[in-house]
């Protein structure tokens, strides 16, 4: 059997109706211990006290945020390519959950930016760069909710979510010419020098599974229901024609 | 393609085509900038070339849902479909006419409009220079902006709300270049990325415009 | 020239029309009937191009085929003679003196096309066909808002300079042209049937 044949509308209510549970679970469990692990088990950072804790919720969810545009990104193109529905709800159902993500991403860092730079908002790089990403998520929203039919609508905001990450990675590179930031450098990272210490990597990366199941649970959760409201549109225009 | 060209420039230097109607409002906004930060020379001269880019993109902005929504609305663009001129072409010849009507004077009026806003004397060439190769990206990221709305019964805010953060490169480029012009730092690598956001507009959009096109005309 | 064989045709997702075949020699019109909503305007879309068939195929050449809407596509700011010499160019034709006379546009030529009236709007869009001259014409209720003299001004452009001259053409109308050997297709029997939605929705059912 064919891997695609898990995006026939039926077959994914089929299997993600199951899995649905577990994956909110999961989440779950992993968010619980890595927020306690990361909130009361681990030093206060010698410089900047306990603010740090905030980067269990920041970098987790700045990541998602990235990451849910990725995944519209490639889920677009496999509607434009093959033409599967699910596809393409799922880039659908995925936008409001990647702009929770940025939101969260921009307002846990302006909660930490004021007592560490002595300001909720500067125009640091990468700040700017999340909050351009915040509009591409609002247009690309904006797209689907004044489209009718579900189809056109589809394939426009497939078109538009390929070209924006063209102009997003390019307003990205900009915004880094433009302003040489305060932002701290890459909290993960392969080099050893720059990560952060051990203490605090496990939890965070606890927290970086648990916001990666959370985004997963709820992209299913979501896709689900749009599948769901095309279910009901297609009886309905059933309904009309006999 | 020239055909067509040569009819939207027609059809909007004739009445009711709203030519010119950009250029007012660039002027219109470059006079509230003074009443808003107040008159002094030393605050207006430093935002000069900022706020002249940003007042050339808003009024480039303006006319853009005229682009395919006139033609739209009157057949014309579905008898244009199906004419033996490809997509991209009419994409194309489309952001064209509404350069040489918009992005071509606004270049040519911003130096003028300088003096209202105490521009540096270095800063003129700078800020005409930078609009010339940014404004073709603005008309051609516009025109594939105007064609995704199309089909949308009162598509013009849904416009600028999608338009508006894919401007985004071109405008921190280009203010940017005009920027270092004009406080007289070295401007190549902004200039460099201006023309190149310019080229690759215009090298790749048109068929994203035609491909949005033909899914709003079917 | 126009062979169109088993196609099916959709509007915004709905199944319309099914199964339609037809032959159309050099020369010859076809008449498409049926009541509103039946899929003409959505088959005649579908054979020029706009859309694709969800079934069947239709061989003609490409190259020599035009298509009119109900709508004129006629840019009311500028005068007729512009607006059919845009068509002449962006066709690699120019406007052939004899169309003013086909089409009773004479005195109206250098008048602009906004202060026309609808069926003389309507003229200087069917003139259209006449200055692009291809030879496969689909047109869809080409005699909206004539009057009777108008109509047979359109007949006789169509029987004497275009089906005399080896084009074909498929109409949708309800009215009588007098295209003499006419053929004449009832789609009311190609209404798709209920069996079932479309393909987009066919997956979530």
């Amino acid at each position: 059997m064919s891997l695609w044949e898990y995006a026939n509308p039926k077959k994914f209510m089929g299997w993600t109706g199951p899995v649905l549970p577990w994956a909110f679970g999961a989440a779950g469990v992993c968010l619980a211990v890595g927020l306690f692990w990361g909130f009361f088990l681990t030093p206060d950072d010698y410089r900047q006290g306990s603010t740090v804790k905030i980067i269990y919720l920041h970098v987790p969810s700045a990541l998602m945020a990235i990451n849910a545009w990725m995944m519209m990104l490639v889920a677009s193109l496999i509607w434009l390519v093959r033409r599967h529905h699910v596809s393409a709800l799922a880039a659908k159902a995925a936008a409001p959950v990647g702009i929770t993500m940025t939101l969260i991403a921009l307002m846990t860092g302006a909660i930490w930016g004021q007592p560490m730079w002595g300001t909720y908002w500067a125009w640091d790089p990468r700040l700017t760069s999340f909050l351009i990403l915040f509009l591409f998520y609002l247009g690309y929203m904006a797209l689907w909710a004044a489209i009718d039919d579900p189809d056109t609508a589809a394939d426009l905001t497939s078109v538009l979510c390929i070209v924006g990450s063209v102009f997003a990675l390019l307003s990205r590179y900009a915004v880094n010419f433009w302003n040489q930031g305060l932002h701290q450098g890459a909290s993960l990272s392969l080099d050893k020098e720059e990560n952060v210490s051990d203490v605090f990597f496990f939890p965070l990366l606890v927290c970086i599974a648990g916001f990666v199941l959370l985004f997963v649970a709820l992209v299913l959760l979501r896709t689900r229901t749009e599948i769901r409201a095309r279910r009901l549109r297609a009886l309905q225009l059933r309904e009309v024609r006999t | 393609m020239i055909a067509l060209l040569l009819r939207d420039l027609r059809l909007a230097t004739r009445a009711g085509g709203g030519f010119g109607l950009g250029l007012v409002f660039f002027l219109i906004v470059v006079v509230l900038v003074p009443f808003g930060v107040g008159p002094e020379t030393a605050i207006l001269s430093k935002i000069a070339s900022g706020i002249l880019w940003v007042a050339a993109l808003l009024a480039a902005l303006l006319s853009l849902d005229r682009i395919f929504a006139l033609d739209f609305e009157d057949g014309a663009l579905t008898l244009i479909a199906t004419a033996p001129i490809p997509l991209e072409a009419v994409g194309l010849a489309k952001a064209t006419a509404h350069w040489l009507t918009t992005g071509l004077p606004l270049t040519i009026a911003a130096p003028v409009l300088g003096v209202l806003l105490q521009l540096p004397a270095n800063g003129y060439s700078f800020v005409a220079l930078t609009l010339l190769l940014g404004t073709p990206a603005l008309s051609m990221i516009g025109t594939f902006g105007a064609a995704l709305t199309v089909g949308i019964r009162r598509g013009g805010l849904l416009l600028s709300l999608l338009v508006l953060p894919l401007y985004i490169p071109t405008l921190i480029f280009g203010a940017e270049a005009a920027r270092r012009g004009t406080a007289g730092l070295d401007a190549t690598t902004p200039l460099l990325m201006l023309a190149g956001i310019t080229a690759g507009s215009i090298a790749l959009l048109p068929f994203a415009t035609a491909a949005v096109l033909r899914i709003n005309l079917r | 020239m126009l062979k169109v064989r088993d196609i099916a045709v959709e509007r915004s997702g709905v199944p319309v029309l099914s199964g339609v075949s037809f032959d159309l020699a050099a020369g010859h019109a076809l008449i498409l009937r049926g009541p509103n909503g039946i899929g003409k305007t959505t088959l005649l879309r579908t054979l020029a191009g706009l859309q694709e068939p969800t079934n069947g195929t239709c061989e003609f050449p490409v190259d020599q085929a035009a298509y009119a809407s109900h709508a004129d596509g006629i840019k009311t700011a500028l005068t007729v003679r512009e607006n059919l010499s845009f068509w002449a160019d962006v066709y690699g034709n120019t406007v052939p003196d004899v169309i003013w006379d086909w089409f009773d546009l004479g005195d109206l030529r250098d008048r602009f096309a906004g202060t026309l009236s609808a069926g003389q709007k309507r003229r200087v869009g069917l003139a259209r066909l006449g200055v692009i001259s291809r030879k496969v014409l689909f047109l869809d209720e080409p005699t909206v808002s004539l009057d009777g003299f108008s109509v047979k001004l359109f007949s006789s452009f169509m029987r004497d300079h275009h089906l005399a001259h080896g084009g074909v053409a498929v109409i949708a109308t309800h009215i009588d042209l007098g295209l003499g050997e006419a053929q004449t297709l009832d789609l009311t029997p190609f209404a798709a049937q209920d069996d079932g939605p479309s393909d987009s929705d066919e997956a979530f059912l």
